[in-house]
């Protein structure tokens, strides 16, 4: 539009104004890359200089004055613990994500069932694990997982079970670390799925209910093709956060017991901040760049081609 | 639709109407049930926090019914509300909080702008960067950050470890590149025909922006500042890693590392803790709640 006002008077006039036009556009540009500057400069400075730094940083010895190549490195892969980190990191993302998708996937039919108006109370109420700080809904499940007094064993004691060592135990320990991920995870995947189950045609239930499809083939053939996009952006998403987690962990078993719950992040922090090892912390973090970019791989495919579509 | 064809149909269908709403009636019943039981698994550890911190230490350590306060009392509020070292954390979290969200808007909003309406050499790639950027953890982060600012001080001898306000300079990191994203989602979803007006009657990008973009998109604006807000209030590995004496600390950290002091645990203290820490994102999200639902799906959705 701007260009097909401008045009006519441009080429009226003489060269002087066209070089003038060209000068506009030049400043466009120019007032285009200072207001973007500040985001640029924060992403330049703050994220891909120290994501190069640490780089560096895992090839330098303790006190980081001298260069010690892989040592780091191969140093890690003779620690069983790493080995450990390596195989609970894995069994946690994965797990909690399946479970998360799960449960998202189910709790959102749910909620998509009953009267419109009655969406938006449970909605609101099935999101608060989102809303409340990690590390606070944290506490309060250290407190339910307390050794002597869980109120979880309370009620198991009220049925004559036996006490479960929540967090004292390595088995228990996993299970709780993973149940709390899924605690605060699903929610989300519950609001992205109610999402995309509102942008499913009403047209095409009807369609495979005249050809006699049942409820299991109608969410098999309609809902799940329509919903695929959605569920691998929010599980890959999912599993680059709940992948590079720390709060869980921390405050919940510190890694214990005996450093069979510790992750990447939870084990960096350990090694880094307390031990003061920054060189190896680095390098145990950085193992988890390979998961991270081949989520970011598949999501970013996905961004593009729905750029294009668009 | 289908109800027409039914109806439509022969005496036959009459029955086969009822039993399908019959089968309705029965899933509904089945919804209800298991949306009780999911919403009592997603509201236990917050009504538990809530049920512990009206209970004194003494009904605590009785090991009474913990699901219920026999004597509620609210003199784990007053002694929390009352210490100056539990006003400082929240000092410093509010502060924090406050300025965090403010620069974040002031980044992310003119650069949003400038990278869905006015293209320049490398404004695609930086808008894919920009989303990439949200994708790097700050787990990855903190251990390079830290060693950066050990040698910023080495350099310059001005402190940065240990004081709250270096984590002003750290939060918008996380904040900034997803508040961008979606204001570039919302931009884009204005109509071009709006800033070719503007422009015609005169109007400079500036003006564009703050007279045009931004009161359109002020539903995109609200949600990305409850994000930025939510996750600044709620950052743990951070402060954690760069904070250590007690005035300077944010309020997770605070509660967490000195309200668990070796083997005593306050319970009742630190669940009332825990829960005037989560107080704050949960009332805006009461009040807000449209806004931080449509700011949750609009990075996945827009774009």
């Amino acid at each position: 539009m701007v260009e097909a006002v401008m045009r006519p008077q441009a080429t009226a006039r003489t060269a002087r104004k066209r070089t003038g036009l060209h000068k506009a556009m030049q400043r466009k540009s120019t007032i285009a890359f200072i207001m973007a500057l500040p985001l640029i400069l924060l992403i330049a400075v703050m994220v891909l200089y120290p994501a190069g730094y640490s780089l560096h940083l895992a090839t330098l010895n303790k006190s980081m004055e001298r260069f010690v190549g892989l040592n780091n490195f191969t140093f890690l892969f003779k620690r069983e613990t790493f080995w450990l980190v390596v195989w609970q990191s894995c069994i946690f993302a994965v797990t909690a994500v399946v479970f998360k998708a799960l449960i998202g996937f189910i709790v959102a039919h749910f909620v998509h069932n009953i009267p419109t108006k009655g969406q938006r109370k449970w909605r609101g109420m099935l999101l608060v694990p989102w809303v409340i700080p990690p590390a606070m809904s944290c506490l309060a499940w250290l407190w339910l997982f307390d050794p002597s007094y869980s109120a979880f064993n309370y009620i198991i004691a009220l049925f004559g079970g036996d006490p479960i060592p929540w967090t004292g135990n390595t088995y228990w320990a996993r299970f709780s670390v993973i149940l709390v991920n899924i605690w605060i995870g699903a929610p989300f995947f519950m609001i992205m799925y109610l999402a995309a189950l509102k942008s499913v045609p009403d047209q095409l239930y009807e369609a495979a209910a005249i050809d006699g499809a049942n409820w299991w083939q109608r969410i098999w053939f309609v809902t799940l093709p329509m919903m695929r996009n959605i569920i691998a952006i929010t599980a890959l998403f999912s599993l680059i956060v709940t992948f590079a987690n720390f709060d869980i962990v921390r405050v919940l078993t510190f890694g214990g017991p005996i450093d069979t719950t510790h992750v990447f992040a939870t084990w960096a922090f350990r090694i880094g901040i307390e031990g003061g090892d920054i060189p190896l912390g680095a390098c145990v973090s950085l193992f988890m760049v390979p998961i991270l970019m081949f989520a970011a791989v598949f999501i970013l495919r996905d961004i593009n081609r729905r750029g294009n579509e668009a | 639709m289908t109800s027409a064809a039914i109806t439509a149909g022969k005496a036959g269908t009459g029955r086969k109407l009822n039993s399908m709403s019959r089968d309705r009636a029965w899933a509904l019943r089945w919804s209800y049930f298991f949306l009780i039981l999911f919403a009592l698994f997603f509201l236990t550890p917050p009504i538990y926090m809530l049920i512990t911190s009206l209970k004194s230490s003494a009904e605590i350590s009785a090991a009474t019914n913990p699901w219920w306060v026999y004597a509620p009392t609210l003199s784990n509020y007053k002694e929390l509300l009352g210490s100056s070292q539990y006003q400082i954390f929240f000092r410093n979290s509010a502060l924090v909080s406050i300025f965090v969200v403010t620069l974040t808007m002031l980044i992310s909003v003119p650069a949003a702008f400038a990278l869905s309406r006015m293209k320049f050499w490398g404004s695609a790639t930086l808008a894919t960067g920009v989303f990439l950027t949200y994708l790097i953890p700050e787990t990855l982060l903190f251990l390079p950050l830290f060693k950066m600012f050990v040698t910023f001080t080495e350099l310059t001898g001005i402190e940065l470890i240990n004081r709250w306000w270096v984590l002003l300079l750290v939060y918008p990191t996380l904040t900034v590149p997803f508040c961008t994203w979606i204001m570039i989602g919302y931009f884009a979803s204005i109509p071009k025909e709006l800033d070719e007006a503007a422009l015609i009657d005169g109007a400079g990008w500036f003006q564009t922006l703050t007279r045009i973009f931004i009161p359109v998109a002020l539903p995109g604006l609200i949600a990305a500042t409850i994000f930025a807000f939510t996750v600044s209030w709620a950052q743990f590995l951070y402060p954690l890693a760069f904070t250590t004496s007690t005035d300077q600390l944010v309020l997770p950290v605070g509660i967490i590392t000195t309200l668990i002091k070796g083997d005593v645990f306050n319970w009742g203290q630190i669940m009332t803790g825990a829960l005037l820490g989560a107080a704050p994102p949960l009332i805006i999200y009461a009040f807000l709640m449209d806004y931080y639902i449509a700011g949750l799906t609009a990075g996945a959705t827009k774009g």
